[in-house]
């Protein structure tokens, strides 16, 4: 009698709001003792008709909304878009946009990696590698306020290329804080990896096969760890991937500690592939026999409002911070050199009367970008596994149709296989390196 | 035209609608009687062994209404195949996909959820990201944008 009341059933419900929830989402699990024996997931609390509102704004206005997906490592987001309309609009970006690209996407990984192994270190009550990880996150997020003006919602893609060319120092500084996240990162190797109750509670817990992860469309650092080194930087490479050098990692067991390790393991080559970047990079200037002459945009206006444009759009008009670094001398290299797709420099919208009409065109609503009829499917390699945008267009201003394929939708409809037969505390830990983003997944 | 779209051209004559090759992406139209058959090819003959994606789009006002579109992934090659449906309003069903790739089960409630397209022999085909009580497919186009529904809080 005894034994069978202790044996009955009994029902937990994890989340919808927990504190070791990254994001809000309800896990039912029916437990026996304190092993698991089915769950499932309920998911859709932080749904926001992200596509919805994609299809009642211009092409450009997406690229904001996209930065709300995997809120973590936004600029991987934003160009991802920008790459499927990119190519319904048939346009190839320059070479030194190519780079910048790569570069902060590699940066938003590291940051992304950073976030997603300290938090899940932090709920195994390792607070003091937590601190670590954050202190060199707030280097990426650094480098990241430094290119595009903010720290998380960075909004830095854009169509036909990036929002703004580097600030001057700025490969001084990023190697500088590489070479401290490199320093931290050891640091932290020393605290986690051969500590033995990390190793306890990660070894051999969350537990998934290769076929089922393929049969859930699994990729990114849960796939890497199944043992299929399969990245989309090495599969399909896009921007400058296939002109670096780097290893893709690749576990073993498919456990958290292989996802950790993996994890880890990235963010060195993340920094490795920077550094190549860096070192190709054309510089950025392209040297003009007159250095061009700053006039301040407020006397530029006044002046052309006037008709006195004699010599004006020689000049360069002094932009306010937010906008530094898309002078015309930069835009040439990091913009496509399209009316239809590329936003005039400054300088010409405020005293030619081309560029004022260009740049109205382009953000009057139902003008903007208008890509031809056609459908795109463009993949990029996210921190998470693939971030796929489908783009359809019906020809006119506004997207048709935007479907986002979220890196942590699969992972979390394989969720309950993966946490069955594991105990309780063990969910967070699985959890953790599952790096659910609430952003992307209920869009 | 490539190979593997000829191949679904030659062996599924009668399920066959219209493909292209357009940017570079392999996309074929079939009929939605043809599915599962088609699939079942592409999974085990093809090697497509992921199915990366699952969605649909609304083509409001045309006869058949709706486009359910499957990316598949083959992994081993790494190329890409896009296969599409279209049904219409009156009868928006398609056959799952479940018996092939577990991650179908969620992407055909998304889609059942945002488009109100059914899967025939779903095991379960319950809403995802809207609550229950929710009324009306939100991604369909006559779906307005500024419409609100009352809140309804858990019914136990």
């Amino acid at each position: 009698m005894e034994n069978e009341k202790v044996k009955k059933d009994m029902y937990l419900n994890m989340g919808p709001s927990h504190p070791a929830m990254h994001g809000i989402i309800r896990i039912m699990l029916e437990l026996e003792g304190e092993t698991v024996v089915n769950a499932d997931v309920e998911i859709g609390y932080l749904h926001r008709a992200f596509e919805k509102s994609c299809e009642n704004v211009l092409y450009n206005g997406v690229i904001p909304y996209t930065d709300r997906l995997n809120y973590v490592s936004p600029a991987i987001n934003n160009f991802g878009y920008c790459m499927a309309v990119e190519k319904l609009l048939g346009v190839e970006i320059p070479e030194r946009a190519k780079y910048i690209r790569t570069i902060i996407s590699e940066i938003s990984r590291i940051a992304d990696h950073l976030t997603c192994v300290g938090a899940s270190a932090m709920e195994l009550g390792a607070f003091t590698a937590f601190l670590y990880f954050m202190q060199a996150r707030e280097f990426m997020y650094e480098l990241l306020d430094d290119v595009s003006g903010a720290r998380v919602t960075v909004s830095y893609g854009r169509i036909g290329g990036v929002k703004a060319d580097f600030p001057e120092g700025f490969e001084e500084k990023a190697e500088d804080y590489f070479k401290r996240t490199e320093k931290l990162l050891g640091e932290i190797e020393g605290l986690l990896t051969k500590n033995r109750i990390f190793y306890d509670r990660l070894r051999g817990v969350g537990i998934i096969s290769q076929e089922d992860a393929i049969s859930y469309g699994i990729m990114g650092p849960f796939l890497k760890s199944t043992g299929i080194a399969h990245d989309l930087r090495k599969a399909e490479p896009y921007f400058v991937y296939d002109r670096v050098d780097f290893f893709v990692p690749y576990g073993e067991y498919g456990d958290n500690y292989d996802r950790y390790l993996v994890r880890m393991e990235e963010m060195r080559q993340s920094i490795k592939i920077c550094r190549q970047c860096f070192k190709q990079m054309e510089p950025g200037e392209v040297k003009s026999e007159i250095p061009p002459e700053y006039l301040p945009s407020y006397d530029m206006v006044e002046k052309a409002k006037k008709g006195k444009t004699e010599g004006l759009p020689l000049k360069e008009a002094e932009l306010s911070p937010n906008l530094k670094g898309q002078e015309k001398f930069r835009k040439v290299n990091i913009n496509v050199n399209d009316k239809k797709v590329t936003v005039p420099p400054k300088s010409s919208t405020y005293c030619t009367i081309e560029g004022l009409i260009n740049h109205f065109k382009l953000n009057m609503s139902s003008y903007g970008v208008r890509p031809p009829e056609g459908e795109a499917y463009s993949a990029i390699e996210g921190a998470n596994g693939e971030l796929g945008f489908y783009v359809v267009s019906d020809g006119s201003g506004k997207p048709y149709r935007v479907r986002v394929h979220p890196p942590c939708f699969p992972i979390m409809a394989a969720f309950p296989k993966i946490i069955v037969g594991d105990m309780v505390a063990d969910i967070i830990a699985t959890f953790g390196s599952v790096n659910m983003i609430g952003g992307e997944l209920d869009r | 035209m490539s190979e593997i779209l000829k191949n679904i051209e030659e062996k599924f004559s009668e399920y066959f609608r219209e493909s292209h090759s357009k940017l570079g992406e392999d996309t074929v139209l079939i009929k939605k009687e043809g599915i599962l058959d088609v699939m079942v090819y592409l999974k085990n003959k093809e090697n497509f062994n992921v199915l990366m994606d699952l969605t649909c789009v609304d083509y409001y006002g045309e006869e058949e209404r709706f486009e359910v579109v499957y990316h598949l992934y083959n992994l081993k090659d790494k190329k890409r195949l896009r296969v599409k449906v279209r049904v219409d309003e009156e009868n928006p069903e398609v056959e799952s996909l479940c018996s092939l790739w577990r991650n179908a089960n969620w992407f055909e409630r998304e889609v059942w959820d945002m488009f109100g397209v059914r899967f025939k022999n779903h095991p379960n085909l319950k809403r995802i990201l809207m609550y229950d009580e929710f009324e009306g497919h939100p991604l369909r186009k006559d779906y307005p944008i500024r419409k609100r529904q009352p809140r309804v809080g858990p019914l136990n």
